[in-house]
């Protein structure tokens, strides 16, 4: 295990074989959980040893069949990749968990554990690339599965969404292979630190920040940025709320990745003009975001609206370019992971108890699930960032940044859109929790609520911990932090081989 | 609707075997010469639908009575199967190994590890193919 | 040559807007198809266009066309087919299920208020 150079392959290779295994088993449920559940658990654990290793030994690099660096495809797991996968395989055993009860036989029978087990792979593919064809691939390979995934039951209104999602992602998909051949055609070059090193060489000249734009534009798409996440309320509201959660919690965050990595690996010449761009969109999401989440009476769209508030707060810390910027913006990244998927399971059993996602329709259930009402609370007052949960530091050190970098504009709407935040994910629970129960709550099952309940404590008391342990993963963040501000660690790591 | 389509079917018995050993050979031919899995895949489906074309889904199902979501996952185990063997030497993923042997019949044959990936990408070709033509054929 | 390659691929992606800006789903489908021939030949020209020399590099040869367009344009055949036959697929589908092939009828979410 010490001198194990694949390591970092595991959590991709894993999901990936565990999908395969699941192929063979179609329509044995307990062996279809079963796989997932172990499959899950033992990536979770290659994924820790990564990070321990990562700490340890630095940034972790191999390039596919022992090619020369810049010539094969190489795979690169630094300290943010190395988190951000190990947070995806928890989040996504957690939501695994809580399909047992709640998905429903019919999906479970239609492939719905492999098609997450690939978009895993596809998830974990393109944190861990170093490609940037290669990231095309992975994109692919998690949107593919997220199509199947969206459209996995046919409703009615699943299938009216789901061919503008799919719509929409394949024109993205087309303008991302436009960008690379643009890219390809002025640095001939595809390894990401190659790309880095021949952009410096060549000195950011107009074509690169149209590139640099044209990224923006195609992870933008993916990531739901203003003006382009019009795709994202619609389309999420359709699937059942374990896809839901996956697809808040992993499949935004994929874009805003790569939007990180290009924009501190590859453009950097002209931050003037590409960062400021960055900047104004990131501003403009969290105001579009804010606008959305107040507007809803319906508990999905409220969440899904917080979404694209927190990606924007995020991108706004990486346009800072500043240490605490940067650093803010990773503890969010995570933060928002862990808070998405906690929030969207909490939702999921509201909807399941009250039978309806209409905030109108619903009432005092603290008189009938207390433990739920807490845990709510308890997730809602996190994702605004009351201190000491997982919010806070993160947003503390955006806004920290921003000071530093001389946004003051910014960092007061930013802070502005916590309060927002933090009225719209309450009004949740004062109109859900608090009055009278308006109806007759339909008959549920008792036994299946408390499994429900289960993995969803869990990522709370996740993000709980996470939160109050700040203090112990500082180290890991600045490892994370150090290599997006200085690009020369990583491309040292991936070419000096 | 009744077809009088003798020739169609009386040609195809013959056409098919060709396409389908041309398919194999482009298969073989890979790694140094123009083929490979993914085309010879592409021609064996070729074939197969061919076959649909002149017969029907049932008569073809009858024949081929495989399910193809279980070849897509044989053909995807071969593939990661051979490309992660390397992790057991501790060499990078993906890296294949070759070497001389003197077969009876074929002499000095070249044998690689990238071959038995490629049968994977062949398996995989026709199985997910065939599913999107039984997918919306059946249907109709 | 570049620049006739340059025109073909203007009129591949005209040709993809428009048909993706119309209501029926076949058209939008057969513009993101278009749309991906046109990508796809961008890499090709963006490559460099090697004229007639082959892409495979061995003792002696000195003229040789770059290789990784070509396996980049390989992949992403691959994965434009994939996607294509998927959404044929679930356009039918949807067809089946909402009796109409007009996206415009197929607007909205009546379940919010």
């Amino acid at each position: 295990m010490t001198n194990m150079i694949n390591l970092l392959l595991f959590p991709i290779i894993l999901p990936f074989l565990f999908a395969i295994l699941l192929l063979f088993f179609k329509e044995n449920i307990f062996m279809q959980r079963l796989l997932a559940f172990i499959g899950l658990t033992v990536s979770l654990v290659a994924a820790l040893f990564l990070v321990a290793k990562v700490k340890t030994d630095g940034i972790q690099v191999i390039t596919l069949g022992s090619w020369p660096a810049p010539f094969g495809i190489s795979m690169v797991s630094d300290m943010l990749s190395a988190l951000l996968v190990t947070t995806t395989l928890l989040i996504t055993l957690l939501v695994v968990v809580y399909s047992f009860t709640s998905i429903g036989k019919e999906r479970e029978r239609y492939f719905y554990y492999p098609a997450i087990l690939f978009m895993i792979t596809g998830v974990n593919g393109a944190f861990t690339t170093g490609d940037i064809f290669n990231m095309f691939v992975f994109f692919e390979v998690l949107l593919i599965a997220s199509y199947v995934l969206i459209v996995l039951g046919g409703e009615k209104q699943q299938l009216r969404e789901s061919i503008k999602y799919i719509l929409v992602n394949v024109i993205s998909s087309a303008l991302f292979v436009i960008t690379i051949a643009y890219l390809y055609s002025v640095v001939g070059t595809l390894n990401m630190a190659d790309i880095s090193v021949k952009i410096a060489q060549v000195g950011q000249p107009g074509i690169i920040t149209v590139i640099a734009v044209l990224m923006l534009i195609v992870f933008g798409i993916k990531g739901s940025m203003f003006p382009l996440y019009f795709w994202l309320p619609g389309s999420y509201a359709a699937p059942p709320v374990p896809v839901l959660a996956l697809f808040g919690a992993l499949l935004t965050k994929v874009g805003v990745y790569a939007i990180m990595r290009t924009y501190t690996l590859f453009f950097i010449n002209d931050i003037g003009f590409t960062h400021e761009i960055l900047l104004v969109l990131s501003i403009l999401t969290v105001i579009g975001g804010c606008i959305g989440a107040l507007a809803y009476f319906d508990v999905k769209q409220i969440i899904i609206y917080n979404i694209v508030i927190a990606i924007g707060v995020i991108l706004f810390g990486v346009a800072q370019m500043n240490e605490a910027g940067i650093s803010g913006g990773i503890f969010y990244l995570i933060h928002d992971m862990l808070i998405k998927g906690a929030l969207f399971l909490l939702i999921g059993i509201i909807i399941y108890v009250t039978g309806t996602s209409n905030l109108r329709k619903m009432g005092g259930l603290m008189k009938t699930h207390a433990p739920l009402g807490w845990m709510y609370l308890i997730a809602a007052f996190g994702l605004a960032g009351v201190p000491p949960l997982s919010g806070f530091i993160g947003k503390l050190l955006i806004v920290k940044g921003a000071f530093e970098a001389g946004t003051i504009l910014g960092s007061i709407i930013i802070l502005a859109s916590s309060l927002v935040v933090l009225l719209s994910v309450i009004r949740i629970f004062i109109y859900a929790f608090w009055g009278a129960p308006t109806a007759e709550l339909p008959v549920t099952n008792h036994r299946s609520y408390r499994k429900m309940m289960i993995p969803a404590v869990l990522l709370v008391i996740l993000s709980v911990l996470y939160g109050v342990g700040t203090e112990w993963l500082i180290p890991y963040m600045a490892d994370a932090t150090d290599v997006l501000l200085q690009p020369s660690i990583y491309i040292d790591a991936v070419l000096k081989e | 609707m009744k077809t009088n389509d003798v020739i169609l079917q009386t040609t195809t018995k013959v056409v098919f075997f060709i396409i389908f050993l041309f398919s194999i050979h482009i298969f073989f031919a890979g790694h140094f010469a123009p083929g490979g899995g993914f085309v010879g895949g592409l021609l064996t489906t070729g074939a197969l639908l061919l076959l649909l074309l002149a017969f029907d889904l049932k008569t073809v199902q009858k024949a081929l009575p495989f399910n193809f979501i279980i070849v897509i996952g044989i053909g995807l185990l071969l593939s990661l199967g051979t490309a992660a063997g390397s992790i057991f030497f501790n060499v990078p993923f993906f890296t294949h190994a070759f070497d001389h042997f003197t077969l009876p019949l074929f002499g000095e044959t070249e044998l690689h590890t990238a071959m038995i990936f490629d049968a994977g990408v062949y398996l995989v070709v026709v199985g997910s193919a065939l599913t999107m033509i039984q997918t919306i054929g059946g249907d109709a | 040559m570049e620049l006739i390659m340059a025109i073909v691929i203007g009129i591949l992606f005209m040709a993809a807007v428009y048909l993706i800006l119309s209501r029926s789903i076949l058209k939008i489908i057969i513009g993101t198809g278009l749309l991906s021939h046109g990508a796809h030949l961008l890499i090709l020209t963006m490559g460099g266009l090697g004229g007639i020399a082959p892409p495979v590099l061995a003792d002696g040869v000195t003229d040789y066309a770059d290789p990784l367009p070509q396996a980049l344009i390989l992949t992403a055949i691959v994965i434009s087919f994939g996607v294509t036959a998927f959404i044929l697929v679930l356009a039918y589908r949807t067809y089946a299920e909402h009796k109409t092939d007009n996206m415009n009828l197929m607007r909205g979410n009546d379940e919010h208020d």
